[in-house]
């Protein structure tokens, strides 16, 4: 057994799945299996293991008698991190063969995975395959042999490849299926929509961009899965009022329904309106919606919930009101991107008791618009209105002295409030745990002290292109339960600020300190220490960050998104010790890190075997580093501009290595150099290319630059 | 011709501003020695048109409707008489001297009229626009006139009639006024302004129509014609069908019979110099110009109006020569037809081998080349097909059809072999679902009549016994004259009812 005991050994170092196994061991003794489910007395690390190590014949009769129920309850509990089941299933046979059995989701990280996943999880119910970029009518196939009963929801948005009768024999053959998403087979015709229509178990299906599929394939799907309860349609552009005033007649079970961007007129929306279940509606950029259509309805929609009208260019606040007096049970309603939000429309919240969440982005906003909704509404919890023209220090004042239990504001780029607007915010809403406010220029250091002051519950807080300072970010720091703080573009904060923060908000998951030029090794070094959860960390154009500074995020074990992009004092070494330290790296940028070369990206090759996505732009990486990286299986997106030592037919090798990618951002001058036939090769595997003719730039605009320059921008 | 002499008596009553229109409409096919303005003209031939075969010159809706204008300060002294008027079907001399007093009346009113053109001399506008009045008031006198004395002709004719007329002129007068305002309504609609006055008038008419008076004379068929007229449809059509069908009582009409070999003659006009055959009079006109200057002259070029209008006109009616027919005379349920275009039509539809075949198909056949026509205009073009093997010449009859049955589907192009498959099993269910259907229809429209009208199935055309509208609309729909109007006009998502079970069930039956 001494092949288990090196598995053994593996999983101790896993601080997670210890504890449970050792659960597992101290309550063996004494075999009750109520004890499983509650929280069972856990024993430290510190005692067990020697424990463990050292009765290792033991262990192993005890780990063989626990029965494959108790085995299914500790794997219930191990649901948070895939690592922790792959390696629940390295411990013996009997684990192995549990998990197997157990698991119900299968997402394989390549197509070439799929038939041995097939195998080892016969029970398997839902199948997502929008990793794997080629799913061919073979895969589809085994498929169907080896999940023919359990196969409940699969997922091929993201995949090309399959036939017309590869998805039609999926959906008939496996009578479970309940959930498709076909969204983006831009080549779905009728016919296979037609063998869709014979799963008469569909209760969930998303057909986005199905540009092929008219009125005659989504009627076959109306009269065949009359138990649909979604159905998405957004964006399919062959499909008319016929198609879906069918939909409405037949699917009378239809909860959710997304009708955005189709060329629908007023003529199916009675029908629509009239489906007694209908909760959540979305008709986003339906351009042939008008005034007319709307205001005539009079079918009411006692049962819609949420209702999606943005982009409806053109619909007027009248037939806005029309429809809002048409559905009083709304609790969700988001009209970005239209017109002018007025008196008018904002009176016809009234009937709206249940109103809970206002989205408006985009829009014209009054100041007595504001006021009336304000007035109209009973509590909302969410308002948002991100890039919305007009927003006053009155209109915004009015609505949240009003709506105390407001729990997410966004006012992103509602460059006209100011710190009276601020002040009414953190003095009413003190529940809030979401408030975005990026580029809310006038807002002034002193405002953005009283968010840390007063709002303690805060979560999420978005303080992007703002006048903060340390002062602000000590404030911030009272925010205990932060999980994202993206303060980007904030050019006077220091590292003094982030020591604060890092000391205080220990749930941190997420932090975008995009162009923070004042930041040093030192504050990215309190941020590994303080934040252990750091899952996203930004440090785009830091200039001040060494390899120092990547050698302490290195701690950090749960991060998967990095981006260094223009740090230019980072090298090779710096990568090693992140490759070597963070395992579940998926995003990393490392543009315009010119000192980065192929010793970085061999340590990142041989240890983040997660990565999926890289830009390696301005890199001092050649062929082998590139070549290196094909090691990687899961590796999708690829950005390689301007690498100067890169040749041809090193890319060429390294393309054809890379078995698993879906894009890869090229400089069109290598279009000429690589054969022609390769890169179709490469495009039938699910490649997409993506040629950039940049100009090649190395040196480095300075923050304070580009800052000006973009505020010159937006001033034009 | 009587009725059409007291009907605009009874809606000048009625409707005081509207009356000189309809009044020049109605009654100037019988009194051509009117003044002639183009409106009259118009609308004679308007008239013309329910009772010709031939196609209605273009009508242009202009006008007639200046009396409107003028007509309002006489309203007052109109007003009183109009009760009296709705008795004018029994004539009595007491109405007849309120009539005269009135028209002594409006002499005077002319007199001014014209005085004041004297006294006021040079002023062209005015003057334009008064004689316009002079001229109108004229012409309104002098209907009234000829109306008034009209009103003692029923009462000589009653006595030569049979026992059953008054009920016939009933129900024909108390039909008319309400088209005729339909029409008048169908003109003013054209200009908006003060529609709802109008709609107003109309609504006084209509009642007017069905008054007091009236209703104790009024037998139930009677009555039933004038409700079932939809007041809002303005088409000129359901004056044609109000006139037929089985509600004009027997004895009310003429009935003539062609023969087989008439009915069938390629022409119908012949040149009495050359004998070359026409099928339309206008054509034998033109053609007659070549035979000399006298042929040239406007009489002779102008269409022949009603040889019989200054007698009262005899409606005629046709039967069909095929014995057994229900559209022949010696039926038990005769329905005559209206005109020999409708018998021409008929004959060929029903007694006739089909010999015209869609180039297209190669299996539908007609025997009325128009037929043949309409269908080769959407046969062929886009079909759209339901699993049961129905065909629908159009993508949104085919969806109402699915919409309607559970389990049918669209049936995708492309799996036709599956499509075929099925279709034989589930059409049997899909054509026995379409003639209970029908039948369903047509109990409930005339249920004494159910054996009667499955003998006809069989010999009719089927357009009539299959449209719904057949009998909720007192044969509206099955006139032989408008024969492909359910194809095309009706939205609703009931349609295909009408249009889909009657263009697929004479298919299963072919097939």
């Amino acid at each position: 057994m001494a092949e288990s005991g090196d598995l053994f050994r593996r999983i101790r170092g896993r601080d997670g799945f210890t504890t449970v196994a050792l659960d597992l061991f101290s309550t063996t003794a004494n075999p009750s299996p109520c004890s499983y489910s509650g929280s069972a007395k856990r024993l430290r690390i510190g005692d067990a293991i020697p424990a463990a190590v050292v009765a290792e014949e033991d262990r192993h009769d005890l780990v063989d008698s626990l029965s494959e129920e108790i085995l299914f309850l500790i794997l219930d509990r191990l649901e948070s991190d895939p690592l922790d089941k792959k390696s629940f299933s390295l411990v013996c046979r009997s684990f192995y063969a549990a998990e197997s059995r157990h698991r119900r989701a299968l997402t394989p990280l390549l197509s070439d995975l799929l038939p041995a996943a097939l195998a080892r999880y016969p029970l398997a119910s839902r199948l997502d395959l929008s990793l794997c970029p080629r799913i061919t009518d073979a895969a589809l196939a085994s498929v169907r042999g080896a999940l023919r009963s359990s196969l409940r929801s699969i997922d091929l948005s993201r995949s090309t490849g399959f036939s017309q009768a590869g998805i039609g024999n999926l959906a008939v053959n496996c009578a479970a299926l309940v959930e498709i998403n076909l969204s983006n087979a831009t080549d779905l015709s009728d016919a296979a929509a037609a063998a869709i229509g014979r799963s008469r178990n569909l209760e969930r299906l998303w057909l986005a961009r199905c540009k092929m599929v008219t009125d005659m394939g989504i009627g076959c799907i109306a009269v065949g899965c009359q138990k649909l309860r979604l159905l998405c349609l957004k964006w399919c552009l062959g499909i008319s009022d016929l198609g879906v005033g069918l939909v409405a007649v037949k699917c009378k079970r239809l909860r959710t329904l997304d009708l955005s961007f189709m060329p629908i007129t007023k003529k199916c929306l009675p029908a629509v309106l009239q489906l007694p279940h209908l909760e959540d509606l979305a008709l986003v950029g339906c351009l042939s919606i008008d005034d007319e259509g709307l205001i005539s309805l009079k079918q009411e929609c006692k049962s819609l919930q949420v209702l999606d009208m943005s982009n409806c260019q053109h619909v007027s606040h009248a037939a806005f009101s029309s429809v809002l007096n048409k559905a009083p049970g709304l609790r969700q309603m988001t009209l970005a991107y239209n017109c002018l939000v007025t008196h008018s429309l904002a009176s016809s919240l009234q009937k709206l008791s249940k109103l809970r969440c206002i989205r408006l982005d985009g829009s014209e906003v009054t100041t007595s618009g504001l006021g009336t909704i304000a007035n109209s509404c009973k509590s909302l919890r969410e308002l948002s209105l991100s890039k919305c023209s007009g927003v006053t220090d009155e209109g915004l004042s009015s609505i949240v002295m009003k709506h105390k239990g407001l729990v997410k504001l966004d006012v992103t780029c509602c460059r006209n409030i100011t710190d009276f607007s601020l002040a009414s915010i953190t003095s009413s809403c003190n529940s809030l745990t979401s408030l975005r406010m990026e580029s809310c220029t006038l807002v002034s250091k002193e405002g953005l002290r009283l968010i840390g002051q007063h709002c303690h519950l805060l979560e999420e807080l978005d303080l992007t292109d703002n006048d903060l300072d340390d002062e602000g970010l000590r404030a911030i720091s009272g925010c205990q339960k932060l999980c994202i703080l993206k303060i980007g573009i904030c050019l006077k904060i220091r590292d003094e600020g982030l020591i604060h923060v890092a000391k205080s908000c220990s749930k941190l998951q997420e932090i975008d300190l995009y162009r923070s030029i004042g930041i040093t090794d030192t504050g990215v070094m309190a941020i590994a220490r303080g934040f252990p959860l750091l899952q996203t960390i930004n440090l785009a154009y830091c200039t001040g960050i060494t390899d120092d500074s990547l050698r302490s995020l290195s701690k950090c074990s749960n991060l998967y998104t990095l981006e260094i992009r223009g740090c230019p004092q980072v090298s090779s070494l710096g990568l090693a010790a992140i490759s070597v330290g963070c395992q579940k790296l998926t995003n990393l940028d490392i543009k315009k890190c010119y000192h980065v070369n192929d010793a970085g990206i061999l340590f990142l090759a041989c240890f983040s075997q997660n990565l999926r996505q890289i830009n390696l732009s301005y890199c001092s990486v050649t062929d082998v580093g590139l070549l290196a990286l094909a090691s990687v299986s899961c590796l999708q997106n690829m950005t390689i501009l301007h690498l100067g030592r890169l040749t041809p037919s090193g890319l060429a090798a390294a393309l054809l290595a890379c078995g698993g990618l879906t894009k890869v951002k090229l400089h069109s001058s290598f279009k000429p150099l690589v054969p022609k036939p390769l890169l179709k090769h490469i495009e039938a595997r699910g490649c997409v290319f993506q040629w950039r003719d940049k100009p090649f730039q190395v040196e480095l605009e300075p923050s304070e630059v580009w800052k000006q320059h973009s505020q010159e921008m937006h001033v034009e | 011709m009587d009725f059409k002499l007291r009907r605009p008596l009874e809606a000048s009553s009625n409707a005081s501003s509207s009356m000189m229109s309809e009044i020049s409409r109605n009654l100037k096919p019988g009194l051509p020695f009117i003044p002639c303005d183009s409106t009259n003209i118009c609308y004679g031939a308007r008239q013309e048109q329910s009772f010709s075969e031939f196609p209605p010159p273009q009508v242009t809706q202009c006008h007639g409707l200046y009396a409107r204008e003028q007509k309002t300060e006489t309203k007052n002294q109109l007003e009183p008489s109009s009760a009296v008027n709705d008795l004018v079907m029994d004539w009595n001399p007491r109405l007849m001297l309120s009539n005269l007093s009135f028209l002594e009346q409006k002499i005077h009113q002319v007199q001014d009229i014209v005085r004041s053109i004297i006294s006021q001399e040079g002023r062209a506008n005015e003057l334009a626009a008064q004689q316009q009045l002079v001229t109108a008031d004229l012409t309104y006198i002098i209907i009234q006139l000829i109306s008034t004395a009209g009103t003692l002709l029923p009462n000589i004719k009653n006595a030569l009639l049979s026992a059953t007329p008054p009920v016939a002129q009933t129900g024909v007068v108390a039909n008319l006024p309400v088209n005729a305002s339909q029409k008048h309504h169908e003109v003013l609609s054209v200009e908006l302004a003060k529609a709802s006055e109008y709609d107003e008038l109309i609504k006084d008419l209509n009642s007017g129509g069905e008054g007091d008076e009236l209703i104790k004379c009024l037998n139930n068929s009677v009555a039933e014609v004038s409700e079932s007229i939809p007041i809002e449809d303005h088409d000129i059509k359901d004056y044609d069908d109000g006139m037929d069908g089985e509600n004009l009582p027997p004895g009310s009409y003429e009935v003539l019979q062609l023969e087989k070999e008439e009915i069938l003659a390629p022409h119908t006009h012949f040149c009495l110099i050359c004998g070359k055959g026409f099928k339309r009079d206008a054509n034998l006109r033109m053609h007659m110009r070549g035979h000399g200057d006298e042929y040239k002259t406007a009489a002779a070029l102008a269409k022949p109006s009603k040889e019989a209008s200054s007698e009262p006109a005899i409606i005629r009616r046709y039967s069909c020569p095929f014995v057994g027919c229900k559209r022949n005379k010696e039926h038990k349920k005769f329905q005559p037809l209206k005109t020999i275009l409708c018998v021409k039509n008929h004959y060929k539809r029903s007694h006739c081998d089909k010999s015209y075949t869609c180039s297209r198909c190669k299996t539908k056949k007609f025997s009325v080349i128009a037929d043949l026509k309409t269908h080769e205009k959407h046969c062929g073009r886009d079909k759209w097909i339901c699993s049961c093997g129905t065909t629908f010449s159009r993508k949104d009859k085919l969806f109402g059809h699915v919409a309607l049955f559970q389990g049918h589907t669209p049936a995708i192009p492309m799996d036709d072999a599956k499509v075929s498959g099925m279709s034989d099993h589930v059409q049997v269910g899909e054509t026995t679902n379409g003639m209970v259907a029908n039948m369903g229809y047509n109990f409930s429209g005339n249920a004494s009549d159910d054996a009667q009208s499955l003998d006809i199935k069989d010999v009719d055309d089927g357009q009539g016994y299959f449209s719904p509208m057949n009998f909720d609309a007192c044969n509206f729909g099955g006139l032989d004259e408008f024969p492909r109007s359910a194809y095309d006009v009706s939205e609703s998502p009931f349609s295909f009812l009408s249009t889909g079970t009657c263009s697929f069930i004479p298919r299963n039956g072919e097939n």
